[in-house]
């Protein structure tokens, strides 16, 4: 049964399309409130993934279980980033921010060379192997489990924004930041906050990505780009645009890797964003400026 | 072409060029080759500050443009036998056509700031892949060009001694400092200097602002894949992940940037500053 096949794969996509959407989230929150285009964003979902991978080996600690330590952490690691470095930037042209943030994520992937090698590692569960049947759909557990905590992680944030003061405050600052101002919300430490936020998220996402792919340093560039072309594909400033873009570069890239070759998968991601680019610059679900 | 810098400036800007033009004499090979590669950075750097420092267009996808050069010479050498001086042409052209497609895609579709940073990333991606699954340019594997021996050693093959390459690179370098010079006090270097400044203003007054963003691209990525064609043959072998990658790209931009965005002497100056101490990193290994 043909049919079912692809199904299977489009349905693999879509679950690890959902923790490229969780990740993309995370840029597209930053993006949408401090204004700043993290160019670092892989590289801080990389040093989730080694923390989850670290905690896994050293510790037998599921990566699932470890995922509110590892948001701790990057949280810090956004809050202090943004407190010390990157605020002094905010006002600067475009080229500038994208050099130090460059430059920092030069220096994370060549840490993390120093400390942990170039060598693949993974993090071992006892669930690696298993499956769940659903119809006619055999789905990885690992993926099932990834592709939930995305969701949950997810709609977490999604109410934060909604439904509590900080939220409020932080989509008031990416509205009008003179009127918050006004107002008087601490605008720098909202928007630290909001880095901090972004980070965590996408160290959430390194977690979850751990039970699906084996990390080397080298990934980093390549998930802030992804990360890059689902923000934009789905819509800047758009939650529910991210999580779109990451579902369909997931199944685009599992069809194109089942169809095609595996090694052309993201040429079709390529291929999508400049599409959007071009036709509907603003993403799918983005409103036009 | 130095009569805006002042006295000390000339003076330092001859003693420079007596060095260089003298290295070879005194220095030995290791030292020509990493001066060699800081007037690589500093051409380039120059091709791509047409683009950035004068009108105003960032571009993070120059690699494309040194690929495109350096694979059109070295496949037209390899397969054909045609030696790399009627080879850049065909470079020339393919990196002026990308740069035309991605010009008028952008400026057509007013695609701007970032997002105009992103789709040059994403062509140069684009490439990069498809380059590595092309077998009759050795795909991933990579391409290799034969290195010069007794009977192809010749400049007009641009096989030869260090040396030799020094000299092209130094005759290139300072050729695109003096084109630039040209360009910025040019009517298109002025129109470009206002859309970097102010795109709607320059347009209000009558800019044809398509036009002038355009010609930047396409000069930047003639000059840019003259760069790829002299990489090819001085290192002789290409890879895709290397050529085509977004690291390539970054590096290109770090000389300019560290020297000064929009400044004729920027490019060469970062390249002196940055070039050597990265490969002093290398000894240590």
């Amino acid at each position: 049964m043909p049919l079912d096949l692809y199904l299977n794969v489009a349905a693999g996509g879509l679950l690890t399309g959902l923790v490229y959407g969780l990740a993309a989230l995370g840029l597209s929150v930053i993006f949408g409130v401090v204004r700043i285009v993290n160019f670092a964003h892989g590289e801080l979902m990389v040093i989730g993934m080694y923390a989850a991978v670290l905690a896994a080996g050293s510790l037998s600690i599921d990566p699932l279980l470890a995922t509110p330590v590892v948001a701790g952490l990057l949280f810090a690691v956004g809050y202090g980033l943004q407190r010390g470095l990157v605020n002094r930037f905010i006002d600067r042209p475009d080229h500038m921010q994208f050099i130090l943030l460059v430059g920092i994520a030069m220096m994370i992937v060549n840490g993390l060379l120093i400390v942990f090698g170039p060598d693949s590692r993974n993090a071992q569960v006892s669930y690696a192997f298993d499956a769940i049947e659903i119809g006619p759909l055999l789905l990885d557990t690992v993926r099932v489990y990834a592709g939930g905590g995305a969701l949950t992680v997810a709609a977490l944030l999604f109410f934060f924004f909604r439904c509590t003061l900080t939220g409020k405050a932080i989509r008031a600052c990416a509205d009008n930041q003179l009127g918050a101002r006004v107002v008087g919300l601490n605008v720098e430490r909202l928007y630290a906050f909001t880095f901090g936020l972004g980070a965590a998220t996408a160290g959430i996402a390194g977690c979850l990505m751990t039970l699906l792919v084996d990390v080397r340093p080298q990934l980093a560039p390549e998930y802030t780009l992804l990360s890059f072309i689902v923000v934009i594909v789905g819509g800047l400033g758009s939650m529910g645009g991210a999580l779109l873009g990451g579902v369909l570069i997931g199944i685009s890239e599992a069809m194109a890797g089942f169809i095609l070759l595996p090694s052309m998968k993201s040429m079709f991601s390529y291929g999508l964003l400049i599409l959007v680019l071009l036709l509907r610059p603003q993403g799918l679900l983005g409103k036009r400026p | 072409m130095f009569d805006q810098l002042t006295a000390r400036g000339c003076a330092a800007f001859g003693m420079l060029l007596l060095i260089l033009l003298a290295l070879p004499m005194f220095a030995d090979s290791y030292l020509v080759s990493v001066v060699t590669l800081v007037l690589w950075f500093a051409y380039v750097g120059q091709a791509w500050n047409v683009m950035m420092g004068f009108a105003g267009q960032l571009s993070l996808g120059h690699s494309l443009y040194v690929g495109l050069g350096a694979y059109a010479s070295a496949a037209l050498f390899v397969h054909f036998g045609i030696g790399p001086w009627a080879g850049l042409w065909l470079g020339m052209l393919l990196a002026t056509l990308a740069g035309a497609v991605i010009g008028v895609l952008g400026f057509r579709f007013a695609i701007r700031g970032v997002h105009f940073a992103l789709l040059t990333i994403a062509f140069a991606e684009f490439t990069r892949i498809a380059f590595d699954h092309i077998g009759w340019l050795g795909g991933s594997g990579g391409f290799f060009l034969p290195v010069g021996d007794a009977a192809g050693s010749s400049p007009f093959d641009l096989r030869g001694s260090p040396v030799l390459f020094y000299y092209v690179i130094l005759a290139l370098a300072l050729g695109a400092l003096a084109l630039c010079r040209r360009l910025l006090h040019s009517r298109i270097g002025y129109f470009w200097l206002a859309i970097r400044e102010d795109q709607e203003a320059a347009q209000a007054v009558g800019i044809d602002v398509f036009r002038a963003k355009l010609a930047a691209v396409l000069i930047s990525a003639a000059m840019t894949s003259l760069g790829g064609v002299f990489y090819a043959f001085f290192y002789n072998n290409l890879f895709p992940e290397q050529i085509f990658s977004v690291s390539r790209s970054i590096e290109l931009i770090l000389a300019p940037v560290i020297g000064g965005i929009g400044t004729l002497f920027g490019p060469i100056f970062g390249a002196f500053i940055l070039t050597p101490p990265g490969r002093a990193g290398h000894l240590g290994y």
